[in-house]
């Protein structure tokens, strides 16, 4: 079986390192490093097993963001992806969820050919999971979110999609899109040939004129939604510090504390 | 909209770099430029001390925005049960719609099998009418299903707001809509306002928000959406001025119900779904539930819950009886879940659970600001924690900097001690 494959990616900051300056109230971005975003990483993982299962299957990955974003590309690319593409253009910028699936679904036109989209199920700087659903709706496809667990056989696809109290096993026929969870698999890390190979390779730049879309479709001014105001949490501030002799003494101190203001 | 910096004014002091959350200027020569990178998110426009960089509002309407009116709630059932969030949903609905003063209506909209017997339940909720759109092929949750069958409805009725609730249903269904009916959504809101003087007083309130630059602004037809982003560490309110309907999904637990009470001239609105079944291209083959029961952690009074400091999954089960002393549910961060020491349905915080218990007991938890998101709404925070400099203490109405395994078992040991004294 020879499959081609479209992995969406995003590079994004490791969020889990920024930290908000107390005093300034303002966010703390020094030194935080951009990294493949998580459950991308899975998505990228997903199509790279199929690939190791059916050598012919092509795996092009694809993202949106600034120049930088072709070193994360160059990271797919050292852990087996064969084909890269960049959607880069200032006339991208600002763009929402609806304006992002809009260049993405363009450019997954271009490229043509499919059978699986795999993506993340959503990036941890924006947390939406939008774009995912959106370009399928867009390119009119059907999709499965939150899969955990993925098979298939012929024409049919058999995943499992994760629900709160447990999953459901969905059938869906080629091509559709899916979008992947940490519990799906565990992203493999790069080898030293991958790494070579990679660098040999070229990532495809297209910009907005490249996949046909102009600014009533990408862009900050045809995003739908548009950010009215945004500001840090105020923090609660530091509480009162219960102390003692012992734990069993701070644990009384506590208790009664809770009791006395009728909290327990 | 378009974030721009006024050349002439800027200086060249790269405040505004510093400010960007999102990495997005760059010094071009002398002057900060920005790139493609920005979100408008106006971070750099406070961060100027010049005034040099301004946001610039560009007039245009794509839709008759009038002709929307009312706010609806995606009634999720699963099984012929309402879900929790779409009747604390409708609450939130039945309070804005209150607010708004002007006739704005609370529909349910109901899709499934057989399931005209929760439009009471709608009612008794908060809602003034239903839709009710019923047919076998709707029996299961499907994408392709309901995504016609609500976007049809609402091309036919023209809702002003609609509001889902952020489950793993909510989120696949919604952007599918959005896209459909090219509008916008707001993902997992934490806060909604339809009323500018309502948002300024929230902001006041609890926020670092500069309120001076609201003042004077019309209450004119604003849905402002407010939802964490950038894993927690920024809030942001998002509008959608120009198409409609204004959609919102909500995260459970994060809005009100109110006390039901029988619904009185509930008006119910059936409307026929145009459905075949080759426009349903998934099959569901079977559901399984893992988890007995769904981990009830946004109803629970009391949480204790744990985190990397219990260095074991044991720990757990310290937390565990110390929870059932108190009457209380165990939950957890997400570092112990990427552990593996918990299931994730225990998780709180940006991508887990948000809970607002009355005691939030936080052992051995440092506070990272994706967890803060999902708890710090609690009413009073308990955190115990040998480093006295992480950052949970920064959150806590009462700290113990300490060894959880040597307090926690205290604080069971007391318990009775403490409330037989009282007695």
């Amino acid at each position: 079986m020879a499959l081609n494959v479209i992995v969406c990616v995003k590079q994004v900051p490791d969020t889990n390192e920024i930290k908000i300056d107390p005093v300034k109230n303002t966010l703390i971005r020094e030194g935080v490093a951009s990294i493949l975003n998580h459950d991308d990483a899975n998505a990228l993982e997903e199509a790279l097993k199929l690939k190791d299962i059916y050598p012919e299957t092509k795996v092009t990955v694809l993202s949106m963001g600034p120049p930088q974003a072709k070193e994360m590309l160059i990271e797919c690319l050292a852990k087996g992806a064969d084909d890269a593409i960049l959607l880069s253009d200032r006339a991208l910028g600002g763009s929402d969820t609806w304006a992002t699936s809009n260049a993405l679904s363009s450019a997954i036109k271009k490229i043509g050919n499919y059978d699986i989209i795999f993506a993340g199920r959503q990036a941890i700087d924006g947390d939406t999971a939008q774009v995912g659903p959106q370009i399928a709706e867009k390119l009119d496809i059907p999709q499965v979110t939150y899969v955990r667990n993925f098979k298939i056989s012929g024409e049919t696809i058999t995943v499992h999609r994760a629900l709160e109290d447990g999953y459901e096993t969905i059938e869906v026929k080629k091509p559709c899109l899916l979008t992947t969870i940490k519990e799906l698999n565990k992203p493999r890390y790069m080898n030293i040939r991958g790494i070579f190979d990679a660098t040999q390779k070229e990532i495809k730049v297209w910009s907005a004129k490249d996949i046909g879309v102009t600014d009533t479709e990408v862009g900050l001014d045809a995003s739908p939604t548009n950010v009215f105001r945004s500001f840090t949490p105020a923090l609660k501030g530091k509480g009162k510090l219960i102390d003692g002799e012992t734990s069993n003494e701070i644990a009384r101190i506590l208790l009664l504390e809770l009791k006395h203001k009728q909290l327990i | 909209m378009a974030v721009v910096v006024i050349k002439e004014k800027c200086k060249g002091c790269k405040m505004c770099i510093k400010a960007c959350p999102f990495d997005a200027i760059q010094m071009e020569g002398k002057v900060a430029v920005i790139t493609e990178k920005c979100t408008a998110c106006n971070q750099c426009i406070e961060a100027c001390p010049f005034d040099a960089i301004e946001k610039t509002e560009s007039a245009k309407s794509m839709c008759d925005l009038s002709a929307y009116k009312d706010i609806w709630v995606f009634a999720e059932q699963r099984d012929g049960e309402l879900m929790n969030v779409s009747k604390e949903l409708i609450g939130e609905a039945h309070k804005l719609a209150g607010q708004l003063d002007n006739g704005t209506r609370v529909y349910a909209l109901l899709i499934g099998d057989d399931v005209a017997g929760l439009s009471e339940t709608c009612g008794a909720y908060g809602a003034d009418g239903v839709y009710l759109i019923e047919d076998p092929k709707l029996r299961h949750y499907t994408t392709d299903a309901y995504t016609k069958v609500a976007a049809d409805a609402m091309r036919l009725y023209r809702p002003e707001i609609v509001l889902y609730g952020a489950t793993h249903i909510g989120r696949d269904l919604a952007p599918r809509i959005a896209a459909r009916l090219d509008t916008g959504l707001t993902a997992d809101c934490t806060r909604l306002d339809v009323k500018v003087s309502t948002y300024k007083d929230y902001a006041e309130k609890y926020t670092t928000l500069d309120t001076a630059s609201l003042a004077g602004m019309l209450e004119a037809h604003k849905f402002l959406q407010t939802r964490p982003a950038f894993g927690g560490n920024l809030m942001a309110t998002i509008i959608c001025p120009n198409t409609r309907p204004q959609m919102a999904t909500v995260r459970p637990g994060v809005m009100q119900k109110i006390d039901p009470k029988p619904a009185e001239n509930l008006e119910v609105i059936r409307v026929t779904p145009t459905l075949e079944v080759r426009d349903i291209r998934t099959k569901v083959i079977e559901v399984v539930k893992t988890v007995k029961e769904m981990v009830s952690l946004t109803d629970a009074e009391i949480i204790v819950s744990g985190g990397r400091g219990l260095a074991n999954p044991e720990g757990f089960k310290l937390l565990q009886a110390f929870a059932e002393k108190c009457g209380g549910t165990i939950a957890a961060s997400r570092a112990a879940v990427d552990a593996g020491w918990i299931d994730h349905a225990f998780q709180v915080g940006q991508t887990g659970t948000t809970v607002k218990p009355r005691l939030y007991f936080a052992c051995g938890i440092s506070g990272a600001i994706q967890h803060l998101a999902g708890m710090q709404s609690s009413d009073i925070i308990i955190a115990i924690n040998k480093d006295g400099e992480a950052p949970i203490f920064e959150s806590a109405d009462y700290s113990i900097v300490g060894d959880l395994y040597s307090i926690v078992p205290e604080l069971i040991e007391e318990w009775e001690n403490i409330q037989a004294h009282f007695e």
